[in-house]
């Protein structure tokens, strides 16, 4: 039942059944805790990670799904320039509350930007709305991936 | 950065020594017993009430390493609110420390040792600011005192600034680091010799800049949560809850479930039948390697269940009961004047009912915990707010002493107040113990923290009011029935509590002279708990939209209207307005100043251009509401389209918690509490049918998402002064959301909200 994955560059081989979802086998398996649990049906957005560069919700994610493609966490996205930028961002402004959705909503402001370098108030609106941060910190995410595209331009 | 081994203790003298050399009096005061010598039945209040006070002890809270880094210890727990840089930094601003060179560490649940811990009711800063300084200034005293000594000179030639101890004749400094081991030796000085800063010398307090200390671990994904926690040989589990509250197993086939890879063993808990307070709901736990094929393994079982008294409860139906409660005389909790006469002469009489339903805090990092036992020891690692609670219940159900149990708090995920009842921690306990000992993680699913929470209550608030030709209100009858927070902790009281009658009910500030608040009987068909800001939810939905109601009846600007019904400002003790409670605090350092009230409305209204022109189809409501010993003011701008979506393109905000210690984190909880009580108001609702929670995820228990947020939160502090009391801050910004949004619908569209949440109400 071994499975290789490819997480943040490093290629990892996992033995459990090949429909355990991502989420816990990168939280349980493989002792990667940035990655969060919120609501396991891709509701929240907690689990948000980047699949070949594009943000996918690990909690509804089978690892047979990944293999052959690149995994990207919080973990690494210090790496991304764009990323980078985001957690930057969200320091200065003082994005964070509790935090637990933060990587997130980090990793899945990183795809927008990465995608849409000058994202409108609503195409912001629409990527984000599938991140839930129960602290109500969505006015400051908004600010932050703002701030983090201006200096993208910079 | 120093490692443990390093960090020297400031006084690492024995404890018994320390304490040997101050007077008998201040040995009682250093384990957290109220500062004045006072008779035991006299009241007690702020932290002298809560138990095990407070400590200002610099021994337990700050250690100096050689390096010259300063370790302050939080013993509140960090759920978002920003205690862990917010307390911290005032015992470093008093201590002179470099902000640069601290580093915090969380202490571990031990009340006898920090003083409470217990991290809700808007208190840690307001409780803990004073303690806090002393505990800074005591720990700087001594640095002064062992360079003094060093130098040889005298104590008032040198002053601490800035992680050093200068000598001003000479201008000679030693680091702290260098003088640690010295001031250590010391015994810490007598709490009323301290010298504290005044507010002009401040670095930190009050200032705003300094951010919080987890940000970079935050946006890292380095945060370490109840749920993230990770023993050598841990095993995960989930539990099958029975689905009623008071449900219990019959039987159960774990046959299937023992076949799924990865599961190891199930486990029946048994439950505590109602009302079971903190205790586990009881069920049928799986424990395996990793949380998926324990959920896999929960779903393969097969389990029996007997559903109990509670197997009824219709929240439908519950709502009837209640209407039907309060449209009738009830306890009276207030009465002044004679509201029957003065309804009866009335020239108009208006009336309205509010129904505000059960919600769950459902934080974004749901239940969480760990527990290990090794050699008769219990060590604990939890997402909880209330660690001494924990600490207490595990040790009860463990059957071990207390000095046998070990609560290790991490950053919460939110709080809300769900993680003031640590249920899921016995059940955490209770496993490993049923694993011989071996580490075992309970993770509550999302369906599970929906399904079987500590809810918020429900309430149907009746009012009626008699106005005058003038359309002056000479009548106001309040009748609030909700099921109360105390049937979790014993046999059911049936009517609202003392703290929660003070959450805005009968301390009502309005300038009326017949007023007669009741409070109907309400029964508890669920867990009742503690939801952001408790029943000032209700009261404040009520009382502040029925206010709009009869402005618009006697056609006067609500704001005009509102703050004339506060009348003049004056200083009420919260005795004459028959609220006991007032969140604890003493009536006479904190009367209910309508003075306040009344200057956060107006401040809100200026701020927002109250009575500025707007679109079509939008409208600005305004609410007010003073909780948690502070006041808080809203004005909401609403837009409702044709097809009746709404959007808020900006709401003003004004509070007054006195000074504030963090000011930058004052506004995060602003806007986080505006954002909230959007979500309340609109989406958020807990039903139940045949006893069971119908909602199950996010998909169908719907919160705030970005779409709901304002596009702008317009924050006014009123500036405060740091010899005054301090107010609440995270929660007082929740109450006043709702109605100012409902009140702003209704100028849009005409439409009165009565029923929470919105939903599609003003679908056309």
């Amino acid at each position: 039942m071994s499975t290789t994955l490819n997480v943040n560059g490093k290629s990892t081989t996992v033995d459990v059944p090949e429909d355990t979802r991502l989420l816990w086998t990168l939280r349980d398996v493989l002792g990667m805790t940035g990655t969060k649990f919120g609501c396991g049906m891709a509701l929240c957005g907690a689990c948000t990670f980047h699949l070949d560069g594009v943000a996918a919700r690990a909690c509804v994610t089978p690892i047979a799904a990944t293999v052959g493609k690149k995994i990207t966490t919080i973990e690494a996205i210090a790496d991304d320039p764009v990323g980078r930028r985001v957690q930057t961002a969200w320091l200065e402004l003082g994005v964070p509350q509790c935090g637990y959705c933060q990587s997130g909503q980090i990793m899945a402001a990183t795809a927008l930007l990465k995608q849409n370098p000058r994202p409108t108030d609503a195409d912001i609106d629409a990527a984000m709305n599938g991140n839930i941060c129960r602290c109500g910190t969505y006015t400051r995410i908004r600010a932050a991936i703002k701030s983090a595209a201006a200096e993208g331009d910079a | 950065m120093s490692t443990a081994k390093d960090t020297l203790e400031i006084v690492n003298v024995s404890r018994r020594a320390f304490l040997s050399a101050i007077p008998a009096g201040a040995l009682v005061l250093a384990v957290g017993f109220p500062r004045l010598a006072k008779s035991s039945d006299e009241a007690k209040y702020g932290a002298d009430s809560m138990p095990h006070g407070w400590v200002d002890d610099p021994l337990v809270f700050v250690a100096i390493a050689s390096d010259g880094t300063v370790t302050i210890t939080c013993h509140r727990q960090e759920m978002g609110q920003g205690v862990r840089t917010s307390l911290p930094m005032v015992v470093a601003d008093e201590l002179e420390a470099d902000w640069t060179r601290v580093r915090v560490t969380q202490a571990q649940g031990d009340e006898a040792r920090f003083g409470n811990q217990d991290t809700d009711g808007s208190r840690s800063v307001r409780h803990f600011f004073e303690p806090m300084r002393r505990c800074g200034a005591a720990a700087r005293t001594m640095l002064e005192q062992a360079a003094a000594a060093q130098w040889s000179v005298p104590l008032a030639q040198v002053a601490a600034r800035n992680h050093e101890v200068v000598h001003a004749p000479t201008g000679r400094s030693l680091g702290y680091g260098a003088i640690a081991a010295a001031a250590s030796r010391l015994a810490v000085p007598a709490r009323d010799t301290l010298r504290l800063k005044t507010p002009a010398k401040f670095r930190y307090i009050g200032k705003g800049h300094v951010k919080i200390v987890d940000g970079p671990d935050l946006v890292a994904g380095r945060g370490m949560y109840g749920i993230d926690t990770r023993l050598e040989g841990l095993l995960y589990a989930v539990v099958a809850r029975p689905a009623v509250y008071g449900g219990k197993v019959v039987s159960c086939d774990a046959s299937a479930a023992l076949k799924v890879p990865g599961v190891v063993r199930v486990v029946e808990i048994p439950g505590t039948p109602p009302p079971s307070e903190f205790q586990p709901l009881g069920g049928v736990a799986v424990i395996a390697t990793n949380t998926w094929a324990a959920i896999q393994g929960r779903d393969a079982l097969k389990v029996q269940w007997d559903d109990g008294p509670n197997r009824s409860y219709d929240s439908a139906a519950y709502k009837a009961t209640l209407e039907a409660a309060a449209r009738n005389p009830g306890q009276v909790v207030r009465n002044q004047g004679d509201v029957a006469a003065a309804l009866r002469g009335a020239a108009r009489r208006v009336q309205a009912e509010y129904y505000i339903p059960h919600m769950t805090q459902a934080p974004m990092e749901p239940p969480a915990a760990t527990a290990r036992i090794v050699n008769g020891r219990c060590e604990v690692w939890a997402a909880v707010q209330a660690p001494q609670a924990t600490h207490d219940r595990v040790s009860k159900r463990l059957g071990l002493s207390a000095d046998r149990v070990r609560v290790n708090v991490t950053l919460l995920g939110g709080g809300f107040g769900r993680k003031s009842k640590p249920d899921y921690a016995v059940e955490a306990a209770l496993l490993s113990q049923a694993m011989d000992g071996r580490p075992v993680k309970v993770t509550w699913t999302r369906e599970d923290d929906v399904q079987h929470s500590y809810y918020h209550t429900v309430s149907v608030e009746h009012l009626e009011a008699g106005l005058d030709a003038a359309g002056k209100p000479v009548a106001w009858l309040h009748r609030s029935a909700a099921p109360s927070i105390r049937s979790i902790f014993g046999p059911d009281p049936k009517h609202e509590q003392p703290f929660e009658l003070g959450m805005g009910l009968v301390n009502v500030p309005f300038d009326i002279p017949n007023l007669r608040i009741e409070n109907p009987e309400a029964a508890a068909h669920t867990r009742i708990g503690w939801y952001r800001s408790v029943s000032n939810i209700p009261h404040a939905f009520a009382i502040q939209s029925f206010v709009a109601e009869l402005a618009a009846a006697a056609g006067r600007d609500p704001k005009d209207y509102l703050l004339e019904l506060i009348g003049p400002s004056r200083r009420i003790d919260p005795r004459k307005l028959a609220d006991s409670s007032n969140y604890s605090e003493s009536p006479v350092l904190y009367p209910f100043d309508t003075g306040r009230l009344r200057r956060v409305i107006e401040t809100a209204a200026k701020q927002a251009a109250w009575g500025r022109a707007l679109p079509a189809g939008h409208g600005l409501g305004i609410a007010a509401h003073y909780s948690f010993v502070s006041y808080a003011a809203a004005v909401v701008e609403v837009g409702v389209s044709g097809k009746g979506e709404i959007a808020i393109p900006r709401v003003d905000i004004a509070f007054d918690c006195g000074a504030q210690v963090n000011p930058e984190r004052v506004r995060s909880q602003l806007e986080g509490a505006c954002v909230m009580g959007l979500g309340n108001a609109l989406l958020s609702e807990i039903t139940f049918k045949a006893g069971r929670v119908e909602q199950s995820n996010f998909h169908n228990y719907q919160v705030a998402r970005m779409n709901v947020a304002p596009r702008e939160i317009r924050l006014h502090l009123i500036p405060g002064d740091f010899g005054m009391p301090l107010g609440g801050v995270g929660e007082p910004g929740v109450p006043p959301i709702a109605p100012a949004l409902c009140n702003a619908i209704f100028v849009a569209t005409g439409k009165r909200i009565r029923r929470l949440p919105i939903a599609d109400q003003l679908a056309t």
